[in-house]
């Protein structure tokens, strides 16, 4: 190959003289590649795999009672404590975070889905309604915390108008504080849903729904035996980033929930909620790392599995 | 020719296709009027919630507990949104916001040209791991890798500085990926009569290579404008000194916090926050689908 390469090269280029010089050019090359890469490379070092690093050196150590004072080495001990017993409450945060993803991930991504179909048309001002059904992805958690927040305040909202006053209010309810948190959080994913599955739907070869059309399917069962499964990969990437990042919600639990005396703290304590206050509140590194460990592996489970998807997929396609 | 006539034929005088053509004419103005309807009700659902929140910012303090609640502010109070201004300090808050996010913003875009041109264009050992090596990053969420990072920046004297702020972010591995891909779709060819021409590396870079990937350099700004200026967990925990120089994010918070028995200053300051970003979606859709969508759709 490289030797195809030189010979094509040679005649052509400025009459290559042979060995050193060119071992000089590639070297050359080399190095301004390096100096390329370095920043990145720096930024990357010292602020992502230091820090990832340092969290397994960080679960090993007890931090002391009181700022200031050493910390000491407890090995394995502590990070068994963390994961296995209530104490810290990872394993409560682990399930109410995993009860947050299954509430919010498949309602969005459904929601998403549904408004790809509708706008899936060539009408006059179609693209209106593409910016609007798209609009909630540049919408922060603050900014949704806020809008969510008022809509469901007990006196200002909209509840006691429909004649909905439940006691204790909506965000102070510690059975109904998680499903409000989410209906503000698919309000915010679904713009995001919404482009993804437009860019599948954009993707997938017209005829097969044509056909489908042409055969008499019903728009009903067009939709569940045709768009779906052809979709299924774009699908399966919505579902694997919507877990990622429902995982990582904190926002606007801080913002709507994260007041002191509000009741429904603990009930809505997600691992990075819980991870921040751990580590902000009871300065206790040691715990806050080996809980960051675990929502880093469950990342990891999550990305391997949409790997290992799109490898069977294409190993199917051939 | 001949196929004219035929269609001729066919629309002839006969009452029976005619007749189940304007059935199908309308049967087809049926389906818009139906497509139609289901966009505009789906379309009202979504912006609802903004629209109470635009309405209620400028409510009077009286009337925003009014039942019924009002669809319409018949008297806007706009001075909701100095107050919001001036007294939230909203004005301090977004030029935070507006530094933090354009030091991330254009310190990704270099590194990641940069980086980006070397995995495209440049040969060296070790390119494919350390290429591996950048996409790596982005397997670890920055919910990781804040507790230590929080250290980092105390002990550089960084806390609660627009460097602590920012310097976490300077680099991105979709930003790299997303660049290098773009390189790559440049012809060999290109480059080969550039180097005959005596282009150097770096004036190619300038001034074929960067030109050519513009599309997908607008994408990654668009991407980490908007991922910067939304952040919230970051500059929560990176700030808080005395005078904290917090984002606009964290002082929507401060204003929910300061002003409880004034929603409608604190729904004025979401306002504010989120104007900007519409005008970013409206401006740039085409650029935001195009990086929200590079790892989606193969």
């Amino acid at each position: 190959m490289s030797t195809a390469v030189a010979t094509l090269e040679g005649p052509g280029g400025p009459a290559l003289p042979p060995g050193p010089s060119r071992r000089r050019r590639r070297v050359k090359e080399a190095a301004l590649a390096y100096l390329l890469v370095l920043p990145a490379m720096a930024a990357f070092g010292v602020f992502v795999f230091y820090p990832f690093v340092n969290n397994f050196r960080l679960a090993l150590y007890q931090s002391p009672p009181v700022p200031g004072l050493p910390s000491h080495y407890v090995g394995l001990h502590q990070v068994g404590q963390v994961l296995f017993s209530n104490g810290y409450g990872f394993p409560g945060s682990l399930l109410t975070t995993i009860a947050f993803v299954v509430m919010v991930v498949p309602l969005s991504i459904f929601f998403g889905l549904a408004l790809a179909v509708a706008a899936h048309r060539r009408l006059r001002g179609i693209g209106v309604y593409r910016t609007i059904f798209s609009s909630t992805v540049v919408s922060s958690v603050a900014v949704a915390a806020l809008v969510f927040g008022t809509l469901m305040n007990p006196v200002v909202g909209f509840l006691p108008w429909l004649g909905i006053n439940p006691h204790p209010p909506l965000l102070e309810s510690p059975t109904w504080a998680l499903p409000s948190i989410a209906v503000m959080t698919i309000w915010q994913f679904l713009g995001l849903s919404f482009i993804i599955m437009s860019a599948g739907l954009q993707s997938l070869p017209d005829e097969v729904l044509e056909a489908a059309r042409i055969d008499g399917a019903s728009s009903w069962t067009r939709f569940w035996r045709v768009t779906v499964p052809m979709l299924s990969p774009t699908i399966f990437f919505a579902v694997v980033v919507g877990t990622i990042y429902a995982f990582q919600s904190f926002g606007q639990i801080d913002i709507l929930i994260g007041y002191a005396n509000n009741p429904a703290r603990l009930h809505v304590n997600v691992l990075v909620y819980n991870i921040i206050n751990t580590l902000t509140q009871e300065n206790n590194t040691g715990v806050a790392a080996i809980m960051s460990i675990a929502l880093f592996l469950v990342t990891l489970l999550l990305t391997l599995l949409q790997l290992r998807f799109l490898e069977r997929r294409v190993h199917y396609a051939r | 020719m001949p196929v004219d006539v035929a269609v001729g034929t066919a629309r002839g005088p006969e009452p029976g296709p005619d007749a189940s053509r304007t059935k199908a004419r309308r049967n087809r103005r049926l389906h818009l009027v139906g497509a139609y309807t289901v966009l505009t009700v789906a379309a009202v659902v979504i912006v609802l919630p903004l629209y109470i929140t635009v309405v209620n910012s400028l409510l009077e303090e009286g009337q925003i507990a009014q039942q019924p609640p009002p669809f319409f502010p018949i008297h806007p109070q706009w001075h909701n949104y100095s107050t919001a201004w001036n007294q939230g300090h909203l004005g301090f808050y977004l030029r935070n916001s507006l530094i933090m996010t354009a030091a991330i913003v254009a310190a990704q875009l270099v590194t990641s040209i940069l980086a980006g041109y070397a995995f495209a264009f440049l040969r060296f050992p070790f390119r494919n791991t350390l290429f591996v090596v950048c996409l790596a990053t982005l397997m670890i969420p920055f919910e990781v890798t804040f507790i230590t990072n929080l250290s980092t920046i105390t002990s550089l004297g960084w806390f609660n500085t627009y460097a602590g702020l920012a310097v976490p972010f300077l680099a991105t591995g979709f930003g790299i990926f997303l660049l290098r891909q773009a390189f790559l779709q440049i012809p060999k060819d290109l480059q080969e009569a550039s180097m005959l021409d005596g282009y150097g590396h770096w004036r190619f870079m300038t001034r074929v290579a960067v030109p050519m990937a513009r599309p997908s350099i607008a994408a990654l700004g668009v991407f980490a404008f908007l991922a910067a200026w939304n952040q919230y967990l970051w500059p929560l925990v990176s700030t808080g000194g005395t005078t904290p120089l917090d984002t606009v994010q964290i002082g929507l918070k401060q204003l929910v916090g300061q002003q409880a028995d004034q929603i409608n200053v604190a729904l004025a300051g979401a306002v504010i926050a989120f104007v900007p970003l519409v005008v970013i979606l409206v401006i740039f859709q085409k650029q935001l689908v195009r990086s929200l969508t590079a790892g989606a759709v193969k």
